[in-house]
Formats: structure tokens, sequence, C-alpha cells
């Protein structure tokens, strides 16, 4: 039992920065299994992800959605409830998103897109309600519905992009937005685009609501203590409904990003598991929205760097899949990792 | 005589303060050892030391005569220490004996041997005459019971000294009274104890010699026989303590809260509140004495709203407030500090200044615009309380978890004393305070009560609802058995109402208030 420090301070990035170097050092065995050179492949990774600015570029836009997604999880963490519908959520509010998008032809720019983005971020924070209020109300624990949700969401958004919402092509997807809807890249020819700004006035909001505001001291107190709260006067249920509906929107976020900046449609099952590597973003990121920004830049930075060491190296990119589960099981397994750097300063 | 064990210049600093201030101390073979001081004075950290989960900054520790190294509690159980912590830790989902064996399973074949397990706890369990069933679960039985259960952990790896810290605080007097039985047996089996109290009577009691922690430093260390009440307190505070409240008659002017017919389930449906019926009046301290568990906090949970009563009313100024929620029941004037302060009354990982405003959060002046948090005004009201109420340390930054318990105490204790109450609930107001606290917040309670507030007093101490109270009602299984004038009350008259007694074969009769 270390003691217990006042604010956030290096303890805290303590765990995540260890367990980011010895998840590297343990990924460069199967490096060596391959029969490759880690330093090499290492380096392949680095300067593919952070060498030059087109590939910071490509990264950035690889931890866009991670950075909404990771955020969604965080917050609903904080009023001490575990989010794992953030796929689903993010499902929903692409849809949303899209149908919006494809639908208003003749509107200007200034409206469009914010009716695209707020509709998506309505749809996927009525998604977590749902789970909110059954949690909040009859006590039914938010993992199995969150869960549940997301397959809802799935066959939900299969039917509309199959159905009423088919595009003009044969592929199971809607039609273009109209580029009145469209989040502008920023860097082409990456993907980049002004969801990455949204990402950052998200988690300057998320920031201030956690700690400027008396909404997140009764959020975060729900979540340390919920007795205490109840005592304090704070509404237990009514916080768990309105965090998970902010986590919901702000997954949501993750699927706007997708479709109004990166594919331009929504495509059937187009998310690469978004909303669960958020969870691992969260969780590296110790719940906090800096912790989350830099996270999720960690987890583009792999994933750009991975696709890359694949193709130059020998080095399969299922690599980056250890590593990340590494990192994971690390850094959930905090007090193992304290120990372990106790263990080795005693010696 | 021999000493088991010796600490030599122990010192240990937190950030801000030096929480053991070179001290050295000798506990000999055998023996009941007291150890006091005020809230925040080391005695915890002192022994969190000889347990191996701080270590200190510098000093050395012997144990018979021979210098060892206690780098976790590991090594502090093998040399026969064995600690019962001020807060329990205890798997409550886990049955009594599984807890006991817990990290130290006896085995056959590789598998846990539960037999073998029960019998042994039961066999320790009457051996020291610990009381408790090895099959219950930690969550089915109550304080008293759990702590027996830590003592038998304990004996269970063999300890041959016993650190108890403040294991009185959370027992009634009939359970501390076993307690002691028990040390007295475990004593005549030659085991050694280490006792942390805040209760000198106590000390008196059971111990063989007592020392005295003051902000960190040992101000001595008496045999029990040669020293009293009085010398005691002194050396605790560092200066004459009044034994007594002093206060003058009350004068009760009108009704502030009424309850009529009040009936109150529990979480698990038991009826806890029996139709009780009561009246506070501005400018006087209405007691509850009795037994803890007859129903005392589902009553005080029920009028400030965490509970929703079956039937009955709750008034507040003629207003009904019995279907308000907790907050507007405190928006209208109503305090309440709870007696479990780690459930109920703190976060315990929220700073000082944090804590300090739960409940006012939504108030001004520390919102402005309806929903930003006015930093400036939070922190000058945390500045202000920890000055007025002699928190310590003073970091309104620091968490609240780091604080002794006495301290935490008074983070209550300030929050809900300054908001100026029109009616205040205490329930176990002073529990795990020291003696210079104690006194700091009856005089504070009678102070409020001087100032036209209501004040329910709840307590299972009977010396502190006879020095505060001005009427006492006994409450016994659910039921108010009878409202007495403090005046015509004694210790001996309450202690048999408490257990059921009859005092006036005449059935309820409120001799209290009828007489006014
Ligand atoms: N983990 C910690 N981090 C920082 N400060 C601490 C920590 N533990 C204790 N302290 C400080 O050390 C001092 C001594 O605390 P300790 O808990 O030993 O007091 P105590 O005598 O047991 O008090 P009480 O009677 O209230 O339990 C206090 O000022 C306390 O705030
Ligand atoms: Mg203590």
């Amino acid at each position: 039992m270390e003691l217990q420090q006042s604010s956030y301070s290096s303890r805290d990035l303590l765990v995540p920065v260890v367990s980011v170097i010895l998840a590297l050092l343990a990924g460069s065995v199967f490096i060596l299994i391959v029969g490759e050179n880690p330093v090499a492949a290492y380096r392949v990774l680095f300067v593919e992800s952070f060498g030059s600015v087109r590939n910071i570029a490509t990264t950035l836009q690889r931890a866009t959605p991670l950075m909404f997604t990771g955020m969604a999880v965080a917050f609903a963490f904080r009023c001490g409830m575990f989010n794992i519908g953030a796929e689903g959520q993010l499902y929903v509010g692409a849809i949303v998103a899209a149908i919006v998008g494809v639908s208003f032809a003749n509107l200007p720019r200034l409206i469009h897109l914010p009716l695209a983005v707020l509709a998506g971020m309505a749809a996927g924070g009525v998604w977590a309600l749902v789970p909110g209020i059954l949690k909040a109300k009859l006590g039914v624990h938010e993992v199995i519905n969150t869960i549940m949700m997301n397959f809802v969401a799935y066959y939900l958004t299969d039917y509309l992009v199959t159905g009423p919402f088919h595009g003009g092509r044969w592929a199971p997807e809607t039609d273009r937005v109209f580029p009145t809807a469209a989040l502008a890249r920023i860097f082409p020819p990456t993907r980049l685009n002004s969801g990455i700004l949204l990402a950052l006035v998200a988690i300057g909001v998320v920031y201030v609501i956690l700690w400027k505001t008396r909404t997140g001291y009764e959020i975060r107190a729900v979540g340390l203590n919920p007795t205490a709260a109840e005592y304090g006067g704070i509404s237990v249920s009514r916080n768990m409904i309105l965090a998970m509906g902010i986590s919901g929107a702000l997954a949501s976020l993750a699927g706007v990003e997708q479709v109004l900046g990166v594919h331009g449609r929504f495509i059937q099952r187009f998310s690469p598991e978004l909303g669960f590597v958020g969870i691992a973003v969260a969780l590296l990121g110790k719940n906090h929205p800096v912790g989350v920004f830099f996270a999720a830049i960690l987890f583009g930075a792999l994933r750009t760097g991975g696709a890359a060491m694949d193709r130059l190296t020998d080095v399969p990119r299922e690599l980056v899949v250890i590593i990340q589960a590494m990192i994971i099981m690390l850094v959930a397994a905090d007090e193992l990792t304290r120990g372990l750097l106790r263990r080795r300063r005693t010696v | 005589m021999e000493h088991i064990l010796e600490m030599k210049n122990i010192t240990k600093r937190f950030p801000g303060v030096v929480a053991n201030d070179a001290i050295t101390l000798g506990i000999r073979k055998g023996e009941i050892h007291s150890l006091v001081g005020e809230n925040g004075s080391g005695k915890s950290t002192l022994m969190s030391i000889l347990y191996g989960l701080y270590h200190a900054d510098s000093g050395e520790i012997l144990f018979k005569g021979k210098k060892v190294e206690i780098g976790d509690s590991r090594a502090a159980i093998d040399l026969g220490l064995g600690m019962v912590f001020q807060h329990f830790m205890l798997v409550d989902t886990l049955t009594v004996a599984e807890n006991v064996i817990l990290r130290a399973e006896p085995a056959r074949y590789r598998f846990v041997d539960y037999r073998q397990a029960q019998n042994t706890v039961k066999k320790l369990a009457s051996d020291y005459g610990l009381r408790v069933d090895p099959r219950a679960r930690i969550s089915d039985i109550s304080v008293g019971q759990q702590q027996r259960v830590e003592i038998l952990k304990a004996l269970y790896r063999h300890a041959q000294i016993l650190i108890l810290d403040e294991p009185t605080a959370v027992l009634t007097p009939q359970e501390t009274e076993e307690l002691f039985q028990v040390m007295r047996n475990l004593k005549q089996q030659g085991t050694t104890i280490v006792f942390i109290t805040h209760k000198i009577k106590e000390v008196l009691a059971i111990s063989d010699r007592v020392s005295v922690l003051r902000r960190g430093k040992l101000m001595g260390t008496r045999n029990t026989a040669e020293t009293n009440h009085r010398e005691l307190a002194e050396m605790v505070v560092g200066r004459e303590v009044l034994l007594r409240v002093e206060k003058k008659p009350s004068e009760p002017r009108e009704t502030v809260a009424s309850i009529a017919g009040l009936t109150v389930k529990d979480r698990r449906g038991t009826t806890m509140v029996k139709d009780v019926s009561l009246e506070v009046r501005s400018g006087e301290v209405l007691g509850i004495a009795g037994v803890e568990g007859n129903g005392q906090q589902q009553l005080v949970e029920a009028i400030t709203g965490l509970i929703k009563p079956e039937a009955g009313k709750v008034m507040l100024h003629g207003q009904p407030i019995q279907k308000l929620s907790p907050m507007n029941i405190k928006k209208r004037g109503v305090s309440y500090i709870p007696e479990d302060r780690h459930k109920r009354g703190l976060i315990l990982d929220y700073n000082v200044a944090d804590n300090l405003i739960l409940g006012l959060h939504t108030q001004h002046p520390f919102v402005e615009r309806y929903l930003f948090r006015n930093e400036k005004q939070i922190d000058e009201h945390a500045r202000r309380l920890v000055a007025d109420y002699d928190i310590r340390p003073t970091d309104i930054r620091q968490i609240v978890r780091t604080f002794s318990g006495g301290n935490q105490q008074k983070v209550v204790v300030a929050r809900e004393f300054s908001r100026k109450p029109q009616f205040l609930i205490c329930s176990q107001p002073t529990r795990g305070l020291d003696i210079g606290a104690i006194e700091f917040i009856h005089q504070e309670i009678i102070r409020q009560r001087d100032q036209g507030t209501a004040v329910l007093l709840v307590s299972a101490e009977l010396d502190e609802i006879l020095s505060l109270s001005d009427r006492i009602a006994v409450m016994y299984e659910g039921r108010i058995v009878t409202v007495l004038p403090a005046a015509e009350s004694d210790e001996r008259r309450l202690g048999y109402l408490m257990l059921g007694g009859d005092l006036h074969r005449t059935e309820g009769v409120e001799i209290g208030t009828s007489a006014e």
C-alpha cells in the first residue's frame, strides 16, 4: 500500500508509459522469432507513423475516431459505468448522419453539416440512454445491455443500408453525402479531415464538464461513491442516465467522422472495431481526456505503422494486435506492473 | 522486564507532516499496552510501520533484542505480528472461515481443505471465547463479529503480538466488554497486545501500560496503575480538558420538526421503525439513546429523505417533507452528520475542498451561471472551514482518504455545522474522535442549540447523550419506549430501558413531553 497522491501526477503516467515500453519489448521477441531485426522493424513502424508530415497526418486520421470512442468509454466510467456499446452507438450515429447527408440537396453548408453532425450525436446519445435508463431505474447491468444494443445496431443498420437507404451502386452502402454535409479534408491526399478539430473541441468540452461544472462534480461523485453522492443530494439515477447519454453522443461522433469525413458514405459494417479499441484507449489514457488524446494517437500510430511494417518487412501486421493486447493487459494489471517496478528497484 | 518489541528513533514523513518524529517505544512480553493520542498524532502510522505497510524514513525495530527489517506484511506475520485495522479488510462475500484462512489455506492434494478450515476456526474461536459462526457470510454479521473475524485471522497465523487499531470505536458497550474479556484471555495465554483507543476509561480498565503520542512525538509512557484520567487527558491534548460539557439550561421555543407515526422498512424489507412520533424544538437537544441497530439509522435516513417511509409524516415548520428529495430537504435547512462517514459522509477520493461543498455544490456562491464551479469561492470556503475547525493537514487539495479518521470526521462536521441549519441531525458525531475534538464538537452542538437550532442527537455513547441532551428518547426494537427529561435520567435507568426494560408499567406514557 503506497501513499495516495492528491491529484493526477507523474505517478499516474508511470504505469501507462512503462506498460507501453514493456509491450514493445515483448513485441521484439516476436519479431526475433519471425527472424527480423526488432530495431529495424520498430524503426519502420516509427518512421511510417511519424516520419513525415504526411505520415503524421495519416496517424492523426486513424486516431480521430479512437479519441471519440475512448472518451465515450472514459466518460461513462467516470460515472461508474462500463460502456461496451460504443460500437453500436457509433453505427447508429453514422447511419443517421449519412441519411441526413444524402437527404437535403440544397441546404447551405452552414446548416447541412451541423445538422448531420448533431443528428448523428443525438441518435447515438439516445441509443445509449436505453441501457442508461435500464441501469438507473431497474438496476440491470449496463454491460449486458450495451452489448445487446450493439447487435441491434448492427442489424438495424444492415437493414437500412441494404433496404431503404441503399445507394445507387451494387455494394451495401448509401449514396455519397452531399458536399454540403462533408467534413473537409485538411491534408490531402491523406483522409485527415476537420473531424480532428471536432475531436479537439470534444476533448476540451469533456474536460470542462468533468472538472469545471457542477454536473461533472456530480457525475464523478456518483462514480466514486454512490451512497455518499445520494447523501449529498445528488440523484444517482439522473446522473447515470445523463452520463450514458453523453457517452453515447461521444461514441457516435466516431461514426459521424467516418461517414462525413473519411468514406463519404455509410458502408455496411465499416468499423474496424473502433468502439472496442476505444475501451483500450480509455484504459491506457486513465479515463482522462488528455490521456485519451495521447493513447488514441499511439493506437493510431500502431495501425499506420503496422500496415507499413507488414508491407516493408517480414513482420506481419498482427504484431500490432499483439502489442495492443500486451498494453491492455499491463495497464489493466496496474498493481502487477507497479509490483514489477518496485521489485526491480529494490533488487 | 523483557521487551519483545522495541522501536528506536522511528521517523516517518508524509508530504507536509512528520507523522512519527523520532519515536522510541518498547513493548513488554505479555502486556496490554495502550497507545493514545489526538487524531493524526501518528498512532496508525507507527503501527503500520511495525506491520510492514509503511517504511520508516529512519530508525530501527528490534524483535526480541535482534534488529529486524519488516519489508512487508508477510515479514511481519512471520515474526508473529497480527493487526486489526481501524477499517476492516474482509471479503464481504466470503464466509468467516474462508476469510480467516485466506492466503494461508490448509491444502489437501492441492485443494483447499474447507472441512479442516472450519474445524480449526471453530476451535480457535472457542479457545479464546470469540463467538462467531465459521459458516456465516461476512456481509450478514455485525461489525462486532467482523472484528472477531479479524482477530481470528491474526490468531490463525500464530500472532504472538496483536495490534488492535481503535477496535472499540465501532462497538456497543456490551461488545466492548466482550472484547475486553477476549483480550484478557489472550493475555493469559501469553499474547502481547497493543491497543489503540481514544477512550481513557478503556485504557484504565484494560491496560498494563500506556503511551501517549502528540503531533508525532512520544509524550511518555506510564504504568496505568500509577496514573489517572486527568493526567492522561492532559498528556493527550497538551492542556487541561473539560471532562463535562458546560451549558446553560435550554430555552426551547417553537417546534421545528415533528415526526408523526413514522414507519420505515430497511432495504431487506424488515420494519425497523415502528410508528414513531417525536417533536424537536428550536433551542433544544433531543437525544436518542439505544443499542445500535434498534432502528435509529433508518429513522434518521427517513427524516433526511434517503429512505422513503412506509407510513407517517415528517414535518418541518409545519410543512410535510417526507416526500421531498434529499437535496430539497437539505435546502430547507436540515443538516445531517451520518454515522458512517466512509459510506455516506465523504467522497474519499475527492479533496477536502470538494468534500466541504458536498450538498452545497449546486448553490450560490459555489456555482455561477447555473453550471460552472466558482473555484475561488470553493477554495475560500474550504480555507475558512479548515481554519475554523482545525482540520489537519491544512492543504485543501489533499485527498480525504489520506486523512486520519478523526480529521475525516471534522470535515463532515465542519460542512454540516457551517450551513447554519435549523434542524441538525447528528448520528454518532464523535465516533473515532480524540478527547480534544470531542470537547470541541460538543461545544459546537451546544452553541448551535443556543443559537436556536433544533438538534436531534443519536449516539451509542450514553455519556454523550447524558451530557448534551435536554430530553432523552429511548429507542428499542424500532419504537420510542419513553421520553425523559435529561434531569430525570441517569446511566443505569437508560441502560435498563435500552435493553427493553419497562420503567412504569403504564403503557406508552411519554413522561418528557407530557410533563411540560
Ligand atoms: N498515506 C498518507 N499520505 C499522506 N499523509 C498521511 C498518510 N497517512 C497518514 N498521513 C498523515 O499522517 C498523520 C498521522 O496519521 P495517522 O493516521 O497515523 O493518525 P492517527 O493517530 O492514527 O489518527 P486517528 O486517531 O484519527 O486515527 C496525519 O497528519 C495524516 O494526515
Ligand atoms: Mg488511526
